[in-house]
């Protein structure tokens, strides 16, 4: 083979369909007869539904039906004891009610307006109940989560920070934020006959969904297809069967049309998950030369009434620094919310802000510079599980994003530089994510034109995989990028994971480096010549009379995951103004550098990388669901007063990659990009806040009226 | 939304002779703030008077003023060459609110009708007296993060949420109405009122008026003028604290002139009569726009979320004014 073409800075192939408006999203396939569905959300916290009035819903001209839990008829996967029961809110299968927002009711109509304006006349009374939202009174309500995966962690002595000469024991908080993916949520749901179902919906995973519905309706898989080409970001809110989607096939069954129901930008705050709010101590002892003695991290997070959400905010503790002594305590305080979900960098992104921030503080108690304090206390084996790193190159991360930064710039004193009326401030602030590799299938075709297709039921909610797997197959096969065709989002094709925990390369691209090598093996075959030159396809399918070669690959994940501990790693270097003023922060310079092992496809690996760290801005400075505990309902449900960052908040952003392969993850050598793009962020912003003004913000998001 | 008329007259007595007699009626201008209110179920009007084809599009100077029609977008208004020349406040102003998009939907007369961002006004479930008056304010116990340190009642903390407006306080601007009984001028001081007993009126127009024009007078302030608007974000957000602040200077940096009045802190623009006061005659030095803002801040009164305006009012008037000067 030539020159590798992985690596390269290939242009998005799907990059004209959505610049041109040409793809086509879920909610845009206009099917016959298509009907409407607008939910009904419940105005009470918690409670039970005592009536429901839907006469003037039900006579409004081109209402079709109204479905409420009075004449829910119920679904299979709803029963407790189904085989396989949906988890979760069982939408419209009981009364009550468990948080402010949940749907109530779903009036199917001829048009979203009609369906809209009926869905206004629906009258609900209650038996209200006491509820709790606010987090502050309830923290101390917070339980262990069930199952031993996050049981108290301890290794050496507990608490031993307390011991040492030099301490940080401090408190962090992060407020609930919101995915707010640019798509709006939506479903549309079409039956034929009474157990074959087609769904078109947002999705990071058909094979999930696909699941789920066949779960739900008791229907076989095979007999659902979902599917969900084009994805306008999910960043988590997607990795799950939402209630609204089971609703949609429920009364796309029922009214015996198709059914779409889109939610609102405000049921996107309640109904499709978000970071939940966490508190965190922690707590680091050093000696006085900065030797970590002892770490201590708790988190308390919220989570619903009636689903347990669980994430990894303490893990990072455990094994980024090397400490003797290290304990950790993760409680979960169920409230009168909706259940939060996964979103980019679960866990570790609350969990980096406060250990990346305590460790900042603890360079000035040190007097130490924080990159130093780094070094001084640099993993070179996982401390968790006591195992080697499959790779890990943190420490040039620090080097080269010093250096690209101007740390040297940095003056050790806060709040003694000025550009201008500004403070400036630099800080660092490190992630790592766990680099994961799960079964994959991919299906591989190549025909007598020389033309290349595949096929994968993984997804792209916007990181580029049809670009990186398109990259994959033409390096190995030898045939020009242009002549490839990767299909995606279709619960058809070969199973896939869902796209999520920045597993996608390594897992799916895996399946394809697998597939690509197994055909050239094939085709070499046909003439019994080696498999390692180069291969005319064309010549030979024509040799042999062949319209073309196919077969499938299974890709298995790693086994060497039991013998070495696997993470990405980042490390992020913030420059940031200050106005001493006004308190406005302007980050004006963000460098990200990151160990993800080889990448893949460059163009599409920075644009990841760039926004992430806008996702980490919003995140530090900007993002905050905020709950009026009076009525548990938030008061910023919306795009105007939900501040998610704009252009204007955005100045430098640089992505830089180690791009050193991983020798025990998978035959490409990538780990993985999309959570570290912003774990970390946070920290590098608020420790730069601080270098600039002395005022330390443990409370996110750092609003102007922080810093005044 | 509930189902409404629709009708677009193009005379402009027949938009008021509808207005005034039917209850439910509405006028429609660029529909940036009446449209989402009726999408949340906060207005439900009978009727939409869309205004757009009535002739009150037109920005001309008459005498040594500045005639801006009440239907001249808040775009055309903002780069108007002779509103940059000659009231830059106001251009900085509007181009502080909003996005570019809303700015070019957005007319002159909607913006200075524009109802508060309250949350508890914007959402029918919560209480709010503004919206269903009797029925108690939300924000005073609640999260009041956003709202009014001076002039508000027991009834109401809301502020008014207009960036222009604030310029047009300060440049004392004249609002010309038309209405069932006639034509009449009412000064920016006394178009916005307090909430006091009767939060549900945001203003002095009368049933049936509609805005036909803003006037400003002979330029004064075209060169020492600054808006500075502290927000969550860098765009596209309502302003915590809001200044504009417009300085006419002698030779020696003596104060002639001077004009100050704060968004985001009040029901309606709060204009700092008793801080010009101070200033006028004084020359410009840090020290007197210190102490200026602090004679400002005289009465404030914070809530339980936003007692940061307390401080972040008085730094905003002192930046507002050094950046009017040019001293850094
Ligand atoms: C997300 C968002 C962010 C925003 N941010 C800002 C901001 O930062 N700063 C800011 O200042 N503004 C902001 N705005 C508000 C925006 O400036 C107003 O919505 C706009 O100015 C209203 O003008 P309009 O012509 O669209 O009014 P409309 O919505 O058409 O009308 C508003 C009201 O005025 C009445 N009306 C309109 N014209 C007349 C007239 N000639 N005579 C009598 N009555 C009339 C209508 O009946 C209605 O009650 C924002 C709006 C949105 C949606």
């Amino acid at each position: 083979m030539n020159k590798s073409l992985i690596g390269d800075s290939m242009s998005r192939v799907d990059g004209r369909l959505k610049v041109t408006g040409q793809a086509k999203y879920s909610g845009e396939y206009k099917l016959p007869g298509l009907a409407y569905g607008v939910l009904v959300p419940a105005t009470i916290t918690k409670g039970t539904i005592t009536a429901i009035d839907v006469k003037a819903a039900k006579r409004t001209p081109g209402v079709i039906e109204v479905i409420t839990p009075f004449n829910f008829a119920g679904l299979p996967g709803f029963k407790p004891d189904a085989a396989q029961p949906v988890r979760g809110l069982k939408l419209f299968n009981d009364k009550s009610v468990s948080f402010n927002g949940q749907p109530i009711a779903l009036v199917v109509a001829e048009s979203f307006e009609k369906a809209t304006y009926a869905a206004s006349l629906v009258r609900a009374t209650y038996q209200e109940e006491a509820f709790e939202t606010d987090f502050h009174k309830n923290r101390e309500k917070g339980v262990t989560p069930q199952g031993g995966k996050y049981k108290d962690y301890l290794r050496g002595e507990a608490n031993a920070y307390k011991k040492a000469p030099v301490v940080v024991e401090q408190e962090y908080l992060q407020p609930s934020e919101m995915h707010n993916p640019m798509e709006l949520h939506v479903t549309i749901a079409s039956w034929e006959g009474e157990d074959k179902l087609t769904v078109y919906t947002k999705s990071q995973g058909v094979v999930s969904t696909q699941r789920t519905f066949s779960n739900a309706f008791g229907i076989k898989p095979e007999n659902v297809q979902v599917n969900s080409r084009f994805v306008g970001g999910a960043f988590g809110s997607s990795l799950r069967t939402w209630p609204h989607e089971i609703a949609a096939a429920y009364a796309a069954r029922l009214v015996r049309r198709p059914v779409k129901v889109t939610l609102t930008r405000e049921q996107m705050f309640t109904l499709v998950g978000y970071r939940p709010f966490t508190i965190q101590k922690i707590g680091l002892g050093a000696t006085a030369d900065g030797k970590l003695l002892g770490i201590t991290h708790e988190s308390y997070s919220q989570t619903a009434t009636y689903e347990e959400f669980t994430e990894n905010s303490v893990n990072c503790s455990r094994f980024l620094y090397d400490a003797a002594n290290c304990n950790t305590l993760y409680k979960v305080v169920p409230l009168h919310v909706g259940v939060p979900a996964p979103m980019r960098g679960p866990g570790e992104a609350t969990g980096s802000f406060a250990l990346e921030s305590a460790l900042d503080e603890l360079s000035y108690a040190l007097k130490m510079d924080p990159i130093q304090l780094r070094l001084k206390n640099y993993a070179e084996r996982d401390p968790e599980r006591n195992l080697p790193w499959s790779s890990k190159y943190l420490r040039e991360c620090y080097e080269l994003g010093a250096e690209r930064i101007g740390w040297e710039n940095r003056s050790p004193r806060p709040g003694s530089q000025k550009e201008g009326e500004w403070l400036v401030g630099y800080g660092i602030g490190c992630g790592a994510f766990g680099a994961y590799r799960g079964r994959a299938l991919a299906k591989i075709k190549i025909m007598a034109d020389g033309s290349v297709n595949i096929q994968s039921a993984t997804s792209d909610i916007g990181p580029g995989t049809g670009t990186a797997m398109t990259l994959i197959a033409s390096d190995l096969l030898g045939v020009p990028a242009g002549k490839i065709t990767f299909e995606l989002g279709n619960s058809a094709f070969p199973m896939a994971p869902t796209q999520g925990g920045s597993s996608t390369v390594s897992s799916v691209g895996s399946a394809v480096h697998d597939a690509c090598m197994a055909i050239r093996q094939k085709f070499a075959a046909l003439d019994g010549q080696s498999a390692e030159g180069p291969l005319d396809y064309v010549a030979l399918l024509q040799k042999h009379s062949l319209p073309y070669l196919e077969l499938t690959e299974e890709s298995q994940s790693s086994e060497q995951a039991k013998n070495y501990s696997m993470y990405s790693f980042s490390a992020h270097f913030a420059k940031v103004h200050v106005h001493p003023l006004t308190g406005v922060v302007k980050v004006m310079r963000l460098v990200a550098v990151v160990d993800a092992g080889r990448i893949v496809s460059h163009k599409t690996a920075a644009s990841q990388m760039i926004g992430g760290a806008v996702g980490g801005i919003g995140m530090v400075l900007t993002e905050e669901a905020i709950f009026d505990d009076k009525y548990g309902r938030y008061v910023n449900g919306n795009f105007a007063d939900y501040h998610v960052p704009v252009n204007a908040d955005i100045h430098q952003i640089e992505a830089i990659f180690i791009d050193k392969p991983d020798r025990y993850i998978n035959p490409l050598g990538t780990k993985g990009i999309g959570e570290i793009s912003l774990i970390g962020v946070a920290a590098s912003v608020t420790n730069a806040i601080y270098n600039a003004t002395g005022k330390r913000v443990r409370e996110l998001p750092v609003t102007p009226d922080k810093l005044i | 939304m509930k189902p409404f008329q629709y009708m677009r007259p193009t005379d402009t007595p027949a938009a008021i002779r509808v207005k005034g007699k039917e209850a439910g009626a509405y006028f429609l201008a660029g529909g940036t703030n009446l449209v989402d209110l009726m999408k949340m179920g906060v207005v439900a009007p009978e009727k939409l008077v869309d205004i757009n084809r009535l002739p009150l599009r037109g920005i001309e100077v008459v005498g040594g003023g500045l005639r801006i029609g009440a239907l001249a977008t808040n775009s055309e208004v903002a780069d108007h060459p002779y509103v940059l020349e000659h009231y830059p406040l106001l251009s900085m102003a509007i181009n502080a609110g909003a996005s570019p998009q809303l700015r070019n939907m957005a007319t002159t007369g909607g913006n200075l009708l524009q109802r508060t961002r309250c949350s508890y006004f914007f959402d029918p479930t919560m209480p709010c007296n503004k919206r269903v008056p009797g029925s108690g304010c939300g924000a005073i116990d609640g999260i009041n993060r956003m709202h009014a340190i001076f002039g508000a009642s027991e009834k109401c903390i809301a502020v008014n949420p207009s960036d222009m407006s604030v310029a047009l306080r300060a440049l004392d601007a004249v609002v010309r109405v038309s209405g069932p009984a006639g034509e009449r001028s009412i000064a920016m001081e006394d178009f916005h009122r307090l909430p006091g007993e009767q939060p549900e009126l945001d203003n002095t127009l009368q049933k049936g008026e509609l805005i036909t024009a803003v006037e400003l007078p002979a330029p004064v302030f075209t060169k020492n003028v600054h808006y500075l608007k502290i927000r969550d974000r860098t765009s596209y957000a309502f302003a915590l604290v809001s200044v504009a602040a417009a300085l006419d200077l002698d030779g020696s940096r003596g104060i002639r002139g001077v004009r100050l009045a704060m968004g985001g802190v009040a029901h309606k623009p709060w204009r700092l009569g008793a801080a010009e006061e101070f200033l006028k005659g004084k020359t410009v030095t840090e020290d007197n726009f210190r102490q200026a803002a602090q004679i400002a801040m005289q009465g404030a009164k914070g809530y339980s979320y936003n007692q940061f305006k307390l401080r972040m009012a008085p730094n905003a008037i002192l930046q507002a004014l050094k950046t009017a000067a040019a001293i850094v």
